[in-house]
């Protein structure tokens, strides 16, 4: 039986929900609802919804307490993070967590930025199946016995039979009345996914260009999550040489050395043939770097990968380029050139983490 | 909720009749009590509806259900008894708790609901509210049916950010004190003069005289054109009559105001309530109810109950220890003149004059104290050394509490006023009618302590939505007179 507080609770997380929605675009800059995350659930620091009253100033307010300690001496047990909450933090703001799971984020991301949803692209290839209960039949297991049906082919048979009194109704199910549920199979298609994150870790990228790149592909997961049921994420991280990563060490890897884009696209190429034929998956490259790269020769390369490759089998194509403290590179230029009319493109300049939201929706808010 | 669900197992409604037993033949006075087992999800659900297993629809319920819900997943706390000041009592006992658990908050409710019975802040509360807060939950659901939900919450929230604006003294008063309005009488336009022979005139009637009666006649007058005519401390009752309100609006005020009065004496019994009830489970767990297997279990059940942590004040503890104090005290004789009088230490330690009316105290006691009198008149300096009682405080320099000071003045002093008027700062109304402009005026009662500047300003907005008017709050801030006020769309502070 659902309670009836579940009501007030709905209205609660519609609150809460709202006041996330609004301070979203501060949320996505600074980057603090990353690494609050485990598995499905996002915690997120909010400050108390209260109800205004009249009260006194807390920080003159004097309690009672009981235990030793001199006067000026701190309250026992009061060390930081201890005495349930009142301890550390000011009088005044109290901070609560309020969970949420990435997937109720991505449609707040979604509200707020007003992205399209995803058609996928394609034949739905992936199916996947799960009973479903159908029916009602003579025959089964007690489990799914039907209470209410049993009792009516009783009440039917003893009526027929003229067993039934109405001034003492007891009805007794024989065997030949029960009834049971059956179920079907029903298969429901099933689009998956793949994104390919690309990004340059030569020397010039910093700290801060990596942050916003990890900022970044976050929100991309969490979107592009909530549009498929399957999502796989792959990384490539490139200098002049390109190489497949787990997650951990692609936003960690730091390298000296040149840059040579067209290395991570043909790995990306490699990685696409090998394992994502593209009548089954929605397929995302996407590329970050500060577009510094090598030369002009392997700028032409990159676009006849790309033209030649990666496109025509990819849903979308996205290039982030990062400022760094080296300035922006040729690269988003020539590319611009390249596409300017190629709708599964799509190209951003991130100056610092205030552009991440529009770099976002510059990438997603093609609806492919 | 009570009829859907089958009544208490066998062996719970034996352990019932049992305690009540005890508890009758030592005294204790109660409604009939009705236990009730809950899930922890109900349980939570229920305090979070402060009690009731119906409440108006708001947000803020589910807000407590989900704080409640989080700190029994983790373990924080978990609720051990819940208990309703209602004839018939209701109360709750958490499913899965263990028989001797159950024991003790039987015992812990029957003297509670001797406290609902026989204190004296208690009687003027409604003994049917069970079904009085399905009411109001109907009537606001209703009102939500008809306005929508966006305008009734809105409405909710604003009357709940002035709930404590009531006066703790009315539920006490006369009917004709209570806002219906006396007819007036006109005001003579003459100062009366007594009869005098034209020789003694300046003598009965001399000038001075008529002079002073004919500047009260004016005050009278100029009273009653000022609205109202006394300040008034019940703001809720206030706004209730005189705001331009929708009917529904009117309604759902008057639905916060009653749950407000209902709730006040609550608030303003804790440490007495939570006191009485652990001084009798006590009583009776020790001296009748324990089964020798179960002692540990008691013990153990105890210490939680009554810790005290992080240096905090723990209610269950103080009240009980307090009216330990009280019965030892009264017991050894040591009360009256000449106890009062005596400042000879060592004979106040060794006084011992039995008379054996301890008992016969502290019902007296919880007959007819509320928190605030019962500190002021049985915390002692003996207590407060004996607990090693100190008042803290912030400091904000330091970012800590502090310990500030360990004399029994202090002490009290900072413990008194953190329950004066249940905490909350004591705000009337000065003016309905402030400068003549339909506004409203407030008068903060400064006794030592600011208002929190960014709460009050929103207070006060909430106020003006409710008021249709600006409104004020005369106040201190940092030794300073000032007046706050907003006028629907922002709060200002200007000197006053």
């Amino acid at each position: 039986m659902a309670l009836k507080i579940e009501q007030d609770r709905a209205r609660y997380r519609q609150i809460i929900r709202g006041r996330v929605r609004k301070n979203l675009r501060k949320f996505i800059a600074h980057g603090e609802l990353i690494g609050r995350h485990g598995k499905d659930l996002v915690s997120i620091p909010l400050p108390r919804i209260e109800i205004p009253r009249f009260r006194f100033d807390e920080n003159q307010q004097q309690r009672v307490g009981r235990g030793k300690g001199r006067p000026g001496e701190p309250v026992e047990g009061d060390e930081e993070g201890d005495g349930g909450g009142k301890a550390g933090d000011a009088p005044g703001e109290h901070i609560v967590e309020e969970e949420m799971t990435i997937a109720e984020l991505a449609e707040i991301l979604g509200e707020e930025l007003e992205l399209p949803r995803i058609e996928p692209r394609g034949r739905h290839v992936i199916r996947s199946s799960k009973p479903k209960l159908t029916g009602i039949r003579r025959t089964g297991p007690e489990s799914l016995r039907h209470f209410r049906r049993t009792y009516r082919a009783a009440l039917k048979r003893q009526i027929a039979a003229g067993t039934y009194d109405p001034a003492r109704p007891v009805i007794v199910p024989t065997r030949e009345d029960r009834r049971y549920r059956t179920w079907q199979p029903k298969t429901q298609p099933h689009a998956a996914a793949v994104i390919v994150y690309m990004m340059d870790v030569s020397g010039s990228m910093g700290e801060e260009q990596k942050e916003i790149v990890r900022i970044e592909s976050f929100w991309i997961d969490a979107w592009l999550r909530s549009q498929y049921q399957g999502l796989e994420s792959r990384y490539v991280i490139h200098d002049a040489t390109a190489r497949e990563v787990d997650r951990e060490t692609f936003f960690r890897t730091r390298e000296s050395g040149g840059t040579i884009i067209s290395s991570a696209y043909k790995l990306c190429r490699d990685i696409l043939d090998a394992e994502y034929p593209s009548s089954e998956w929605n397929i995302y490259p996407m590329h970050f770097s500060d577009g510094d790269n090598w030369s002009g020769e392997d700028s032409a390369e990159c676009v006849r990968i790309l033209k030649d490759d990666l496109i025509p089998r990819s849903n979308l194509f996205c290039y982030g380029q990062v400022r760094s403290p080296y300035g922006s590179g040729q690269f988003v230029k020539e590319l611009r050139d390249a596409f300017a009319l190629e709708p599964k493109v799509a190209l951003s300049e991130i100056d610092d983490r205030d552009g991440i939201v529009d770099s976002i929706r510059a990438f997603l808010g093609k609806g492919k | 909720m009570p009829s859907a669900r089958p009544s208490l197992p066998r062996y719970l409604r034996e352990i019932q009749t049992e305690v009540e037993g005890y508890a009758r033949a030592l005294g204790l006075e109660f409604f009939p009590v009705i236990f009730e087992i809950l899930t922890y999800e109900e349980m939570n659900m229920v305090a979070a509806y402060g009690g009731f297993p119906t409440r108006y629809p708001h947000w803020r319920f589910g807000m407590e259900y989900q704080r409640f819900s989080k700190g029994y997943t983790y373990g924080l706390h978990r609720i051990y008894e819940m208990v309703i000041n209602n004839n018939p009592c209701y109360a709750y006992l958490l499913e899965g708790n263990s028989t001797l658990e159950h024991k003790i908050v039987m015992a812990h409710v029957l003297a509670h609901c001797d406290f609902f019975q026989r204190n004296r802040w208690f009687v003027p509360t409604n003994r049917k509210m069970m079904d009085e807060m399905a009411n109001h939950a109907t009537q606001v659901a209703r009102a939500i049916d008809r306005y929508g939900q966006d305008p009734v919450e809105r409405f909710l929230d604003a009357c709940l950010s002035v709930e404590n604006l009531i006066d703790p003294a009315f539920p006490f008063q006369p009917s004709a004190r209570r806002g219906e309005a006396e007819p007036e009488e006109p005001a003579a336009k003459e100062v009366p003069r007594l009869p005098a022979k034209p020789y003694m005139e300046s003598f009965i009637n001399p000038p001075e005289y008529l002079e002073r009666q004919r500047v009260r006649g004016e005050e009278d007058r100029a009273r009653s054109k000022r609205f109202p005519e006394e300040p008034s401390r019940d703001v809720m009752l206030f706004v209730l009559n005189n705001a331009p309100l929708e009917r529904w609006e009117q309604n759902v005020l008057s639905i916060v105001r009653d749950e407000a009065y209902y709730f006040f004496p609550q608030g303003q019994t804790k440490i007495m309530n939570e006191g009485w009830a652990t001084y009798w489970h006590s009583e009776i767990m020790t001296k009748k109810a324990l089964k020798a297997s179960e002692v540990i279990d008691y013990a153990d059940h105890a210490s939680m109950v009554l810790a005290t942590a992080g240096g905090r004040l723990n209610p269950y503890k103080l009240g009980l220890e307090m009216f330990r104090d009280i019965e030892e005290r009264w017991n050894t004789g040591r009360f009256g003149k000449e106890w009062e009088d005596c400042d000879d230490m060592d004979r106040r330690r060794t006084w011992f004059r039995p008379t054996g009316l301890g008992r016969e105290k502290i019902f007296q006691v919880r007959t007819v104290y509320n928190d605030v009198t019962f500190l002021d008149e049985f915390l002692t300096l003996e207590f407060c050394v004996e607990h090693d009682l100190f008042s803290f405080g912030y400091n904000a320099k330091r970012k800590r509490w502090e310990v500030i000071s360990r004399e029994f003045a202090d002490v009290k002093r900072a413990l008194l006023q953190q329950i004066t008027n249940g905490g909350n700062p004591a705000i009337h109304v000065a003016d309905g009618n402030f400068e003549n402009r339909g506004e409203l005026l407030l008068e903060h009662r400064h006794d030592g302590l600011d208002l929190d500047q960014r709460w009050a300003d929103e207070t006060l907005g909430n106020l003006a939505f409710l008021w249709r008017r600006p409104v004020h709050v005369l106040t201190q801030r940092e030794g300073a007179n000032v007046r706050i006020t907003h006028n629907g769309k922002e709060a200002r502070t200007t000197g006053a």
